[in-house]
């Protein structure tokens, strides 16, 4: 058959929402650009425990860090769903790992970013994995089975990080002065870099078009800012907070929230790596990963013995 | 770079015992296994992903932690990828046709009168 009769069989699976398999034929670009959306959002995954990593000794109740483990659990675990789908596209675990530790691969800029008291864990929670949820939810119906699979999972089990963060801040905000205060800091600090996880401007988005063609998104990055923004600006209100945003308004016309704008200089200094924890984040890494070498030899050591056993038994 | 369509996942376990593509796979990385679980006593075990671990006993520990943290199973299979043998999607299409027009197979192809009630 000619690649274009191919190209053709492909793109019209896609138009009648049939989804994508493992070994289905499939065009070069779409299987590089799955690679790579899934393995950045992996390693999201994997680098965003590590900002929260830093509260569990600190939690200030037994509850708390318990919360706060159970969170850092499952995104280590969404972390390893995301791996296993993209490797079904035949990149490898190792290969994937390699390109995080040399820099190589990219992850949410958000978790470069420190998270300086308690209320950014609530912070985090309400409106890091907010946005994060946007995105995901939109993902559950993307066009690759084993993606929209494991998003499904990672979605059924988000909720609760985003409901912990919000409770967390709601907490503080019938608190003292001190603890007002300390929350209103926290989303002062963490709004616009949440805004910039959805990404450029669709007029600077390199990916956007095909991407959407191919419905890996199905949502443009300036959609889902806006969906996020409309939601948080009303969920704050219960808090008694405000935003860091003095042209935030309800426009009755477009019936959405205008909002002011991003600082992209920042957005891009911190994508290309100069955000305040960039190298903080990838030597914890490299450093979990060089630790764990023994562990990772040891147990295949372990488990070659064991066989070798066995087959002694046998003979 | 040759980092697409290196074999070694599910399916393609009959072209690597025929000598198929080699494996690229490093000496250092676990085995990738496939996870099952039953949802509940009496259901079957579902495919739920994979993961990568040593043996089976560790499979089967890391399957529970990363599969079922909130009561999702009461059994876990796991089996390890390379020995999942899979139909190919391009012969679907001859695979299945047989089935295609035999519609008398269907209970829904006999029309009974009314007085016999449920059959």
């Amino acid at each position: 058959m000619q690649l274009q009769d191919l190209e053709k069989i492909f793109q019209d699976k896609i138009d009648k929402e049939i989804k994508i398999e493992p070994k289905d034929w499939m065009p070069d670009a779409y299987r590089k650009t799955n690679i790579r959306q899934i393995s950045q959002h992996a390693h999201s995954e994997v680098v965003g425990m590590l900002p929260e990593g830093n509260w569990i000794s600190r939690a200030p109740s037994l509850k708390r860090k318990a919360i706060l483990i159970a969170k850092v659990q499952d995104e280590a675990g969404h972390g390893l769903y995301l791996y296993s789908s993209a490797e079904t596209l035949g990149t490898s675990r190792d290969e994937m790992l390699e390109q995080l530790l040399s820099g190589k691969a990219k992850y949410s800029s958000i978790f470069n970013y420190p998270t300086l008291t308690w209320a950014d864990m609530g912070a985090v929670g309400w409106l890091v994995d907010g946005a994060a949820i946007l995105n995901q939810v939109m993902l559950c119906r993307t066009s690759y089975g084993p993606y929209a699979r494991a998003m499904v999972r990672i979605c059924k089990e988000e909720s609760f990080h985003q409901r912990q963060g919000f409770e967390t801040l709601l907490v503080l905000s019938k608190g003292t002065d001190e603890q007002k205060a300390m929350c209103q800091d926290a989303i002062n600090r963490w709004w616009w870099p949440s805004l910039m996880m959805f990404g450029p401007r669709d007029s600077e988005s390199t990916n956007s078009d095909q991407s959407v063609k191919w419905k890996i998104k199905r949502k443009t990055n300036d959609e889902l800012r806006q969906q996020f923004i409309d939601m948080i600006a009303e969920q704050v209100k219960v808090l008694g907070m405000t935003l860091p945003d003095d042209k935030l308004k309800w426009n009755e016309e477009r019936k959405h929230y205008d909002f002011g704008e991003i600082d992209w200089d920042e957005f891009w200094a911190v994508v290309k790596g100069n955000g305040p924890c960039n190298k903080q984040r990838l030597d914890a890494r490299k450093k979990a990963h060089a630790d764990g070498a023994w562990v990772r030899e040891a147990a295949l050591a372990h488990a070659a013995k064991k066989k070798n056993r066995q087959l002694q038994k046998v003979a | 770079m040759k980092t697409y369509n290196t074999k070694y996942f599910y399916g393609d376990y009959g072209e690597i015992e025929t000598g198929g593509p080699a494996t690229q796979q490093s000496q250092a990385e676990w085995p990738l296994w496939e996870v099952f679980i039953r949802s509940k006593q009496g259901l079957d075990h579902k495919h739920a992903g994979s993961l990568h671990a040593a043996d089976a006993q560790m499979a089967i520990e890391n399957a529970r932690d990363v599969y079922t943290r909130r009561m999702e199973g009461v059994s876990l299979w796991v089996v390890e990828s390379k020995y999942i043998h899979a139909s190919n999607p391009d012969e679907a299409e001859s695979l299945y046709e047989p089935a295609n027009d035999k519609v008398y197979r269907h209970p829904t192809f006999y029309e009974l009168p009314d007085e016999v009630g449920h059959m």
